[in-house]
Formats: structure tokens, sequence, C-alpha cells
């Protein structure tokens, strides 16, 4: 498995690429989608809401279990991933390449509680 | 400490995901549940169910008192190697494990029970043993492992692995066993398809299991057991029932004989007082979303609850099996709670997949 250096990670096993429109785009880690198995169902949130730090916006559904997906940051939603929606599996085949939302942060809103990856795998033990 | 099967440093070799099942370290996946579960509708796969426990009773009271002991009727059971599946109740009319009863004679059967409930039916068995003053020794044989075969090739495949099984096993019917050598072979399963319910020694074990992927039985875990078993509709011991529910509330009356006045067993008085209050039917969910146990559930006729419930790889949609009130019938339009939300979902029949073919 491996954790790419140029993302950043939560503790609840989303990651985050930070675009160059200060964007941040939210996926799963790897791990996440192992742990999951066959990924069968996503529920992502509209563009235009409005989302808290840590509220829970999505789900993701395996054959065997349904798990919430959590903000990153306060923000706004300006796009989910239609294409993921349509082909769960592609969260399987490649969890980095399989985004699920983009947020606009809010103003001032926090990204220091991030992990960089070397903390997100010390988090996994 | 979890216990370990036989098999446990063969899954741990093949890169199994291990989960803890019942007390049990078990394969839930060696790579991806769906596979697995497509593996046993097309072809042929293998599940390693060690963890579940055989029992043999033997004694010139085995038959009265298995009459006595268990819901379904042994007394049925006239061809060697026969097998009955039934419910063993409390006197409440609750089920306190579900089981099979292999008739070898008329003094001698082999009972095998969950893993989850095996210590608790042991005991239950041999106090009922002796409260009855019955002439019946129960032996209990972990000293044997099970691996269950099961698809469309899994008869033929397992004949190519164990040399000398066909002739033995080739004329077998659905729901019976026979002896070959130190192999107990049985055309039984937990997935809606043909194949063979194996019982071998333990330190037979591996190699069995590595001859039989060897002749392309793919190894499966219990993930994809469990959705095979829900599209067969076949009932799984805490989920859809447990000493609470009565058989008959729980899509099992099948299972209760009540022909022979003269049988009392336990918990027979409480099902005939009580009669059915539910019934278990079928939900396809026709809304985006996966249906899971004990979701509550909103019919024309009162409320209910799903009482496991799955992505079906095999239909492609999310099925379940639900513990409805009385009057809802297949065809009926119901809503289900999903995370807060109400979803449409229809009423079938609680099978949905037998022998590789959809029937919803």
């Amino acid at each position: 498995m491996t954790t790419p250096t140029d993302l950043r990670y939560t503790a609840s096993h989303e990651w985050v690429r930070t675009e160059s429109d200060g964007s941040l785009t939210v996926g799963v880690t790897d791990h996440a989608q192992e742990a999951l198995g066959d990924v069968v169902f996503l529920e992502l949130p509209e563009a235009g809401r409005v989302v808290a730090a840590g509220e829970a916006i999505a789900v993701i559904e395996s054959v065997k279990a349904a798990s919430d997906i959590y903000a990153p940051v306060a923000g706004e939603i300006i796009a989910s991933n239609e294409a993921a929606v349509d082909a769960p599996e592609s969260v399987n085949a490649d969890a980095y390449a399989a985004w699920l939302f983009k947020i606009k942060p809010a103003d001032g809103a926090d990204t220091g509680a991030l992990l960089d990856a070397a903390g997100y795998e010390a988090a996994i033990g | 400490m979890a216990q370990h099967t036989p098999l446990y440093a063969t899954h741990v070799a093949a890169g199994a995901r291990m989960v803890d099942f019942a007390g049990w370290d078990m394969p839930v996946n060696y790579g991806s549940q769906i596979e697995e579960h497509h593996a046993v509708r097309r072809d042929a796969g293998m599940f390693d169910v060690s963890h579940m426990l055989a029992l043999d009773l033997a004694g010139a009271d085995a038959k009265a008192f298995l009459r006595g002991l268990i819901a379904n009727d042994v007394a049925k059971l006239v061809e060697p190697g026969k097998a009955l599946y039934s419910c063993m109740l409390n006197p409440d009319g609750g089920v306190i494990d579900d089981l099979i009863v292999y008739f070898l004679s008329d003094t001698s059967y082999r009972i095998v029970v969950n893993a989850g409930t095996a210590d608790k039916d042991v005991a239950w068995i041999q106090q009922r043993l002796a409260s009855t003053g019955t002439q019946a020794t129960l032996t209990v044989r972990r000293d044997l492992a099970m691996i269950a075969v099961q698809g469309p090739n899994a008869r033929t495949k397992t004949w190519a692995a164990i040399p000398g099984s066909e002739a033995a096993s080739n004329t077998l019917k659905p729901f019976q066993a026979a002896a070959f050598g130190d192999f107990f072979i049985a055309r039984t399963g937990y997935t809606g398809e043909d194949g063979f319910e194996l019982t071998l020694p333990s330190e037979q074990a591996a190699a069995t299991w590595n001859t039989l992927a060897a002749a392309g039985v793919a190894p499966c875990g219990l993930g994809a057991r469990d959705t095979l078993r829900l599209e067969a509709g076949m009932a799984l011991y805490g989920n859809d029932m447990d000493e609470s529910v009565s058989p008959l509330d729980a899509g099992l009356a099948w299972t209760v004989d009540l022909k022979d006045p003269n049988r009392d067993f336990v918990g027979k008085a409480a099902l005939v007082a009580n009669g059915a209050r539910r019934q278990v039917l079928g939900l396809v969910l026709e809304d985006k979303g996966v249906l899971r146990s004990h979701q509550k559930v909103f019919t024309a006729q009162g409320e209910g609850e799903t009482t496991s419930g799955t992505f079906s790889p095999t239909l492609e949609k999310s099925i379940a099996m639900a513990r409805l009130p009385l009057g809802v019938a297949p065809g009926d339009s119901v809503e289900v709670d999903i995370r807060g939300k109400r979803l449409k979902a229809r009423v079938v029949k609680a099978s949905f997949v037998r022998n590789g073919k959809g029937l919803i």
C-alpha cells in the first residue's frame, strides 16, 4: 500500500489535495477502501451545500457496511464526482484517482490539522 | 484470544483478510468479495466452515431423544445419510439454534450446529440427555474440519480433486450424505447452489483445501457466504432469528413438523398457543442505497423490520429479508428508513436467486 506524499489526510481516512485555485479535492484513502471491501454505493453532497468541519456529508457503502465521509474543513461544496457515483467500484480500483467531492474552504478555514503522508501512516499503524 | 480453524495458516498465507466471527479468526475475503460470490454462482468456490461444530449422538434412545429435542421430525429420515434442517427451541418457542441432523441409523445421528451457539447448544443437549434419562451419548467432534464446496461445477471439481470421491458420492440426492473413508460427504450447502459440504479429519484439511484450489475451486470468505445465503433466502442465526423469535415468525414454519399429534418437543406448546404473528418476506430496494439489517419498514399493515440486508452481486440491486406484519404480500410497495430517509422497496418472496438464476 502506498500513501502519496503530495496529499494530506484526515484521521477518518479522507485524502485531501489542494488545487491551484485553493479549493480542496477529497476522496477516501487506499487503506479505507481496502478495509471497506467492494464499494457498491456512494451518496455525495450537492454543489452549493455549506458544510462544517468534521460534518458527515457523504456515505460510502460496501457490500459489507456503510461508512460516513466527513468534511475535512468548513466550506462550500463546489462539485461532486458523478462518474464515481455511477461506478462505485472505481474507489477500489484506484482510491486516489476516484475523488468524491471538491470543497471551497471558508475564509480562515483551518487546514493545519490535516496529516501528511507519514502522519497518516503512523495513525493507521 | 480468537480461536483458529485447522485452515487458519492456509488463509493467512493466501493473504485473506481475517476478521473475528463468533470468537473465531475467519477469512472475510481473499481480495474481492464480489468476485468470490460470482465464482460460486458461475463455477465453484469453497469456504472454511470448520468453526461450525459437528456432534455425534449415538445410543438406543437417540431417535426418540431427537424427536423431543428439535422442531422438525427425524422420524421422516429413513434413507441412510439423509439430512434434515431444523430449529432447536427453548420452552417459549424461541430458537436456541438452527442445525442440520444427518441420519446414520436409528441409533446414530450427526448434528452440525453454528459456531456462535456451539457451547450453549452442547450444554442444552447434555442437560436434556440427563433430565430425560436418555440412553445416548453426545460426542463433540472438534477433531473435524469442514469445507463447503459450492457452485454449478463444485461436484465435478471435487471429484477431480479427491480420487475415489466420485464413486462414493455421485448418487447422492440433495440433502443426503455418505461416508468416504475418513471423509463425510454431504450434498448440502448454504448458497442456493449445488455442491458438497465435506467433513474431514483436521490434519487433512490444509492438503484437501490446496488440492481443491489446484482443481480450480476458488477460496471464498465469509463475506461472500453471507451475500450468497441472503440471495438464496436462507436464514442466519443471530440476524434473522434468535431465542426471542419463534420459527413461525422467522419464515421457518416449513421446518416445524406438527403432523404427529403424539410427538411432543421442546417449545411445541408455545408455538401452538401463539401461532404465527409475523411473516418473513423479501424486499428489493427501488431507490438508490443499500438495505442493512434492523432497518424499520413501513407497510400499509404497520411497521416491520429488516433482519438481513445487503447489495446483491447477482441482481446488482439491494435486497433484504424482513419480518413484516401478516397481510403484507409480494407485490406490495413499502418504505424503509435508511439513515432517516424513507426509501421505496418492493415486497417479494424471500428467495432471490437459486442455481445461478434471479427469481425476482
